[in-house]
């Protein structure tokens, strides 16, 4: 079985968000980055464990980044991944992404593609349904369980209220989510074994971008919180009709 | 008691990481992230009622936390010197007992039997030692010899296919739950050779050692011999004499280096959060002009030490590092550390003496810490005779 995982690069969950060239990119200066915990804690990590069941899987990853992405990638390996492609190309439109994946998967011959449900810098969410469409496969997004029994795969779905159980039989492509799988820690013998492990860089095949981003908007700065006794109603009243306008 | 959530951020004023390489930086995370999950939820409380994580072994020998720069043959990482003094660093961030386990492992049990051990006893007991699946301690100090290790008192004696082993050893971190103990003791001749020791030899204890208000979540204990067979291949054929155990307190002393600055780094970064959100006289303390004095030095020494680590992981690494220069580390770190974690503490007022901040047990902690592995005044002895060709220490 070949397993195929995107990962991306994005900030730590701490970093600090601000913008340059007058709102339209992100400012990358001082900060650090991980993968994309969805790619990470999820979708790689239920590979390994299906390739922990099955030696004889091989587990790919991808990336569409420059090469300032490697160091994730490394870190991916140094989990469990038995080779990595880089696409060298920075660009953040999801189409142009998307099919510089599919020509790669087209050419690997992959069993299940794994991606997360959505990255955490740019909330697209729309990688994996647009590398289905341009492979042809079955798609099942937000999946917080996958088994495997031979071919077929039963998949459980996230869905307002309540869950939804597919099966799909193999090859499919599959967005993960919580439930899927555990962080764990690369180990020092995983760390090691990825220096060697290869990471093979393609250049990216000629793609529109189809949409560009025109600017960024930081939400409005936290007021600050005034605290009213728990007797002083008039008080309370007063700033909610004097101050919040809410009454 | 509540698990803290351990917020921990990093100081490094001097873009100290731009000198690592990503290997490296990998190594830390891995190493950070797991103090994170697994230690500093539960560390307190072991300590609190003076009891060893006893799990924390199996998780050290999966994460490779021992005998990290010993060769992969033998189970261990084969990493550099200055990704197992990070490791270090990052243990002690959580506690120095953790980084005890793991420094008494790799560098006084795994590291003597890779660097003088026959070609058997590495085969034996390496692999198992790395993986965590067996615990070794290191016996060198004695009830009446701690600063002065040639004068022990424990003895072996030749018993033709066996030695005799006789005498008493105390102090000795992980005793109470070790497989394995690499034992030094003297022969006929005066001579101090190493001995490896097994669980269950007749006449072999490990009564532990109470009453301690340090290193509380790491276990201490005595080794008493009494009249212990010990088959002559247990014996370390690869040296004789004082250099045997002092070459393995090198490597010991290297990762002290590291890891008390690793719990001045939680010290500093615990008192800098406390001093922005605690507010007296109607603004946060970190405002006041004596909060950010012990702040600024406080920094300024995690600075310097964490420079000096990095030079001496990069000799250790190149093979030119002196013992004199590992010994000035080691002293230098431990007696930051110890001001440093006093100065946090009294920063953290009345909250700085309770369980709720990790201030008070990294200051009781690092009294064993300067202690151990050489004292405070012995390493400046040692640098004292260094540079002058005097002997003070008799």
């Amino acid at each position: 079985m070949k397993i195929l995982v995107c990962i991306s690069k994005t900030p730590d969950t701490t970093a600090k968000i601000a913008f340059t060239d007058n709102n339209t990119k992100f400012d990358t200066g001082g900060v650090q980055w991980i993968i994309n915990p969805y790619d990470e804690w999820y979708a790689l990590v239920r590979a390994i464990e299906l390739k922990e069941a099955d030696p004889s899987a091989v587990i790919h990853l991808i990336t569409v980044g420059a090469a300032d992405a490697e160091p994730i990638i490394r870190k991916a390996l140094a989990l469990g991944g038995d080779e990595a492609i880089r696409v060298n190309a920075d660009n953040h439109d999801s189409y142009y992404i998307a099919s510089q994946i599919a020509e790669v998967a087209k050419q690997g011959g992959y069993d299940l593609i794994f991606t997360g449900k959505e990255t955490i810098d740019y909330n697209g969410s729309s990688i994996g349904g647009m590398v289905s469409e341009l492979l042809g496969l079955p798609y099942v997004s937000l999946a917080a369980k996958f088994e495997l029994a031979g071919n077929k795969a039963t998949i459980t779905r996230e869905i307002e209220g309540g869950e939804e159980v597919n099966e799909v039989e193999l090859p499919v492509l599959v967005s993960c989510q919580k439930g899927m799988a555990e962080q764990r820690i690369p180990n020092m013998k995983g760390i090691m074994g990825a220096r060697t492990k290869p990471l093979k860089v393609v250049e990216p095949v000629a793609v529109d971008t189809l949409t560009s981003v025109v600017g960024f908007g930081l939400p409005p700065a936290k007021a600050g919180v005034k605290l009213v006794a728990p007797d002083n109603v008039e008080e309370l009243v007063r700033l909610l009709h004097e101050e919040v306008k809410a009454i | 008691m509540a698990a803290r959530t351990d917020l921990f951020t990093s100081p490094d004023y001097f873009n100290v990481d731009e000198l690592l390489t990503e290997e490296h930086k990998m190594v830390r995370e891995s190493v950070r992230n797991y103090v994170k999950k697994e230690i500093s939820p539960i560390i307190e409380d072991y300590a609190q009622r003076a009891e060893f994580p006893l799990q924390i072994v199996r998780q050290l020998g999966e994460l490779g936390c021992f005998g990290p720069t010993v060769p992969e043959q033998y189970g261990g990482g084969g990493l550099d010197y200055i990704s197992y003094g990070l490791m270090m660093q990052e243990l002690e961030r959580g506690d120095s007992g953790v980084r005890s386990t793991a420094s008494v492992q790799g560098s006084l049990v795994m590291f003597p039997i890779y660097a003088y051990g026959s070609e058997e006893q590495k085969m034996k007991y390496l692999p198992k030692l790395a993986s965590g699946e067996w615990l070794g301690c290191f016996g060198l100090t004695e009830p009446n010899h701690g600063s002065d290790p040639s004068s022990m008192l424990t003895t072996i004696r030749d018993a033709g296919d066996h030695v005799i082993l006789n005498g008493a050893k105390m102090w000795i971190s992980n005793a109470p739950f070790s497989q394995v103990a690499v034992v030094w003791a003297k022969n006929e001749q005066g001579e101090i050779q190493g001995v490896i020791l097994e669980r269950g030899m007749e006449g072999f204890t490990t009564p532990t050692t109470h009453g301690k208000w340090s290193l509380r979540a790491s276990a201490t204990g005595e080794l008493v011999f009494d009249n212990v067979k010990v088959p002559k291949e247990n014996i370390l054929p690869g040296v004789k004499g004082l250099k045997g155990p002092l070459s393995c307190l090198t490597k010991a002393r290297y990762g002290i280096a590291w890891g008390a600055v690793g719990a001045a780094m939680d010290c500093y970064d615990t008192a800098l959060r406390y001093s922005k959100e605690r507010e007296q006289f109607g603004k946060p303390i970190g405002g006041f002009q004596l909060q950010q004095k012990k702040l600024a030095e406080m920094l300024t020494e995690i600075t310097k030490a964490q420079l000096l680590n990095w030079r001496l992981g990069v000799l250790m690494n190149e093979g030119k590092v002196t013992p004199q220069q590992v010994s000035m580390a080691k002293r230098n770190a431990c007696e930051i550390a110890t001001n440093i974690a006093r100065d946090a503490r009294q920063m953290l007022g009345g909250m700085g003496i309770t369980g709720e901040y990790p201030v008070m047990r990294h200051m009781m902690n690092l009294e064993s810490v300067i202690t151990y592995e050489g004292t405070h005044d012995i390493h400046l002895l040692i640098t004292g005779m260094d540079v002058t060709g005097f002997n003070a220490f008799k």
